[in-house]
C-alpha cells in the first residue's frame, strides 16, 4: 500500500496522544508528547520522498541528480532541536511540581490553590 | 522500518516506569534517525541522533533523580 | 473525571480523529511519486544561486531564514523558561561544588571523548553548507562535549568550563547575530535576511562560499550550543543542590 508511511505517522500520533491521556506520571506524559511530535517529522519527510532519489546535498554527486525535497528537511531539522528544548522546559515544570506537591502523578495535581 | 518505528512509538506510550522510559526513548530516537536516513534526509538524522542520544536522556535522568528525592 | 470515562471519551475522539486522518492520508498521492515544484526548482538552482552544496542548509538559512529565526526565538524562550523556573526556586547559592571522586581512567577517557566531540561539533558546524550538518546539529554536538566533561570530570570541572554569565551572553549573541544580519539586509534596501554577499559568493564546495549563510550558520550554532549548555547547567545544578541536601 503506497500510503503506508502516512498511516504510520497517523498511528504514531495517536499512540502519543493515548500516552498523554492515560498517563500517570509526568515524565511519561512529556515523553508521549514528544512521540506525538515525532509523528510530524515522519509525515513531513515521507511527503518529501521520491523513489530512487538521493539526499539534496550536491557535494559529491553531479548537480542534476534527482534529489528529495529539501524544504521539508529544513523544517524537520530545526523542529527536532526545538522540540527537545521545549520538552526540557516541560520537564523543568515537572521538577517544580515534584518539589511543591511531592508527586509526579498528573491526576493528583489538578487542584489549584489560590 | 516504518513498522519498527510504529512499534517503538506504541511501546513508549505504554511504558510507565521512568527509568525504562529514559533508555527506551533513546532507542526510539535511534530508530527514528535510521528511518530518516532511509528517507534520504541525513541532516535531520544528524539532528535526531545528537538530540536523542545526549540531550534527551540527560534531562530525563535528572527529572528521575529529582523524583527520587 | 474518572479514568474509565476519560478512556472512553478518548477512544471516541481518537476513532473520529483517526478516521479523518486516515481518510486524509488515503487522499495523498502515492508515497515517493509526487514532488512539489518548489522542491525541484530549489534542487536545480540553489547551488548556482547560493554556491552552497548543502541545499537543505541553504533553505534553512537563506530561502527560509525567517522560519529559522522564529525557531531560534522558541529556543531562547524555552531556555528562559527553564532558567526562570529552576533558578528562582533554588533559594540558596549552591556554593563551592563538592568534587566527585572519579577514577583516573574515566577522567582520561572522558577528556578524550570530549575533545573528539568538540572537534566533530566544530567540523559539523563549519561544513554545514557543504556536507550534511549545519548550525543546529553542530551546536548540539558542541554542547554534548561539555556534557561529556561533566560525566567524566565531575561537577566542578564542568562548572569551571561553563561560567553562567559567559554562556548567557553567548546565547544572546548568537540570536543577535541572526537578527542583526536580517536587519542589515533591511537597512541596505534588500529583503529581510537577504544574502548579503550576492556578488562574491565564492566557489561552491569550499569553506569560503555562500555568503551570509555561513555567518548565520555560526550564529545558530552558537545559540543552540549555549542554549543546551544552559539547559544542562540548570538541570545539573538541581542534581547538585539535591545532593548537598539544600532542599
Amino acid at each position: 500500500m503506497s500510503v503506508f508511511p502516512y498511516l504510520v505517522a497517523v498511528f504514531i500520533f495517536l499512540a502519543g496522544l493515548y500516552g498523554v491521556v492515560t498517563s500517570t506520571h509526568l515524565i511519561h506524559l512529556v515523553v508521549s508528547l514528544s512521540v506525538a511530535q515525532s509523528s510530524t517529522y515522519v509525515l513531513l519527510l515521507a511527503i518529501g520522498y521520491r523513489h530512487g532519489a538521493t539526499a539534496p546535498i550536491f557535494a559529491d554527486v553531479p548537480r542534476g541528480t534527482r534529489a528529495v525535497d529539501p524544504v521539508v528537511q529544513a523544517l524537520a531539522l530545526t523542529d527536532v532541536v526545538v522540540g527537545v528544548t521545549v520538552s526540557a522546559l516541560l520537564l523543568a515544570l515537572a521538577i517544580e511540581a515534584q518539589k511543591r506537591k511531592q508527586t509526579m502523578n498528573p491526576n493528583e495535581l489538578h487542584t489549584m490553590h489560590g | 522500518m516504518l513498522v519498527l518505528t510504529g512499534a517503538g512509538a506504541a511501546v513508549l506510550a505504554v511504558t510507565r516506569d521512568p527509568v525504562r522510559l529514559a533508555i527506551l526513548s533513546a532507542i526510539y530516537g535511534f530508530v527514528l534517525a535510521v528511518l530518516f536516513t532511509v528517507f534520504q534526509a541525513p541532516d535531520v538524522a544528524l539532528s535526531e541522533i545528537a538530540v536523542g542520544a545526549i540531550a534527551y536522556p540527560l534531562v530525563i535522568v535528572v527529572a528521575i533523580a529529582k523524583e527520587r528525592e | 473525571m474518572r479514568r474509565r470515562q476519560r478512556l472512553l471519551l478518548f477512544g471516541a475522539g481518537a476513532l473520529g480523529l483517526g478516521a479523518l486522518l486516515v481518510w486524509a492520508a488515503a487522499g495523498l498521492p502515492d508515497f515517493g511519486t509526487q514532488t512539489s515544484a518548489y522542491a525541484s526548482l530549489l534542487n536545480h538552482t540553489a547551488v548556482e544561486q547560493r554556491h552552497a552544496t548543502n541545499v537543505v542548509a541553504a533553505v534553512v538559512f537563506d530561502y527560509r531564514g525567517f522560519d529559522t529565526m522564529g525557531e531560534e526565538l522558541i529556543v531562547l524562550g524555552a531556555v528562559f523558561g527553564v532558567a526562570l523556573l529552576l533558578r528562582e526556586a533554588r533559594e540558596e547559592d549552591v556554593g563551592r561544588p563538592r568534587d566527585d571522586v572519579r577514577g583516573e581512567l574515566v577522567g582520561a577517557v572522558g577528556l578524550g571523548a570530549a575533545t573528539v566531540a568538540l572537534l566533530v561539533g566544530l567540523y559539523v558546524v563549519m561544513h554545514g553548507y557543504i556536507t550534511p550538518g549545519g548550525g543546529f546539529q553542530g551546536g548540539v554536538v558542541l554542547a554534548s562535549a561539555f556534557a561529556l566533561v561533566y560525566m567524566a570530570g565531575g561537577f566542578r570541572s564542568y562548572k569551571r568550563l561553563t561560567p553562567i554569565d559567559a554562556v548567557d551572553a553567548a546565547e544572546g549573541v548568537g540570536a543577535a547575530v541572526f537578527a542583526a544580519i536580517g536587519v542589515i539586509g533591511l537597512a541596505l534596501g534588500l529583503a529581510f535576511l537577504a544574502n548579503l554577499m550576492p556578488g562574491s559568493l565564492g566557489t561552491a564546495g569550499t569553506l569560503a562560499s555562500s555568503g551570509s549563510i555561513s555567518i548565520l550558520n555560526v550564529g545558530a550554532a552558537l545559540e543552540v550550543a549555549a542554549a543546551f549548555v544552559l539547559l544542562f547547567t540548570e538541570f545539573l545544578e538541581e542534581l547538585q543542590a539535591e545532593r548537598l541536601g539544600l532542599e
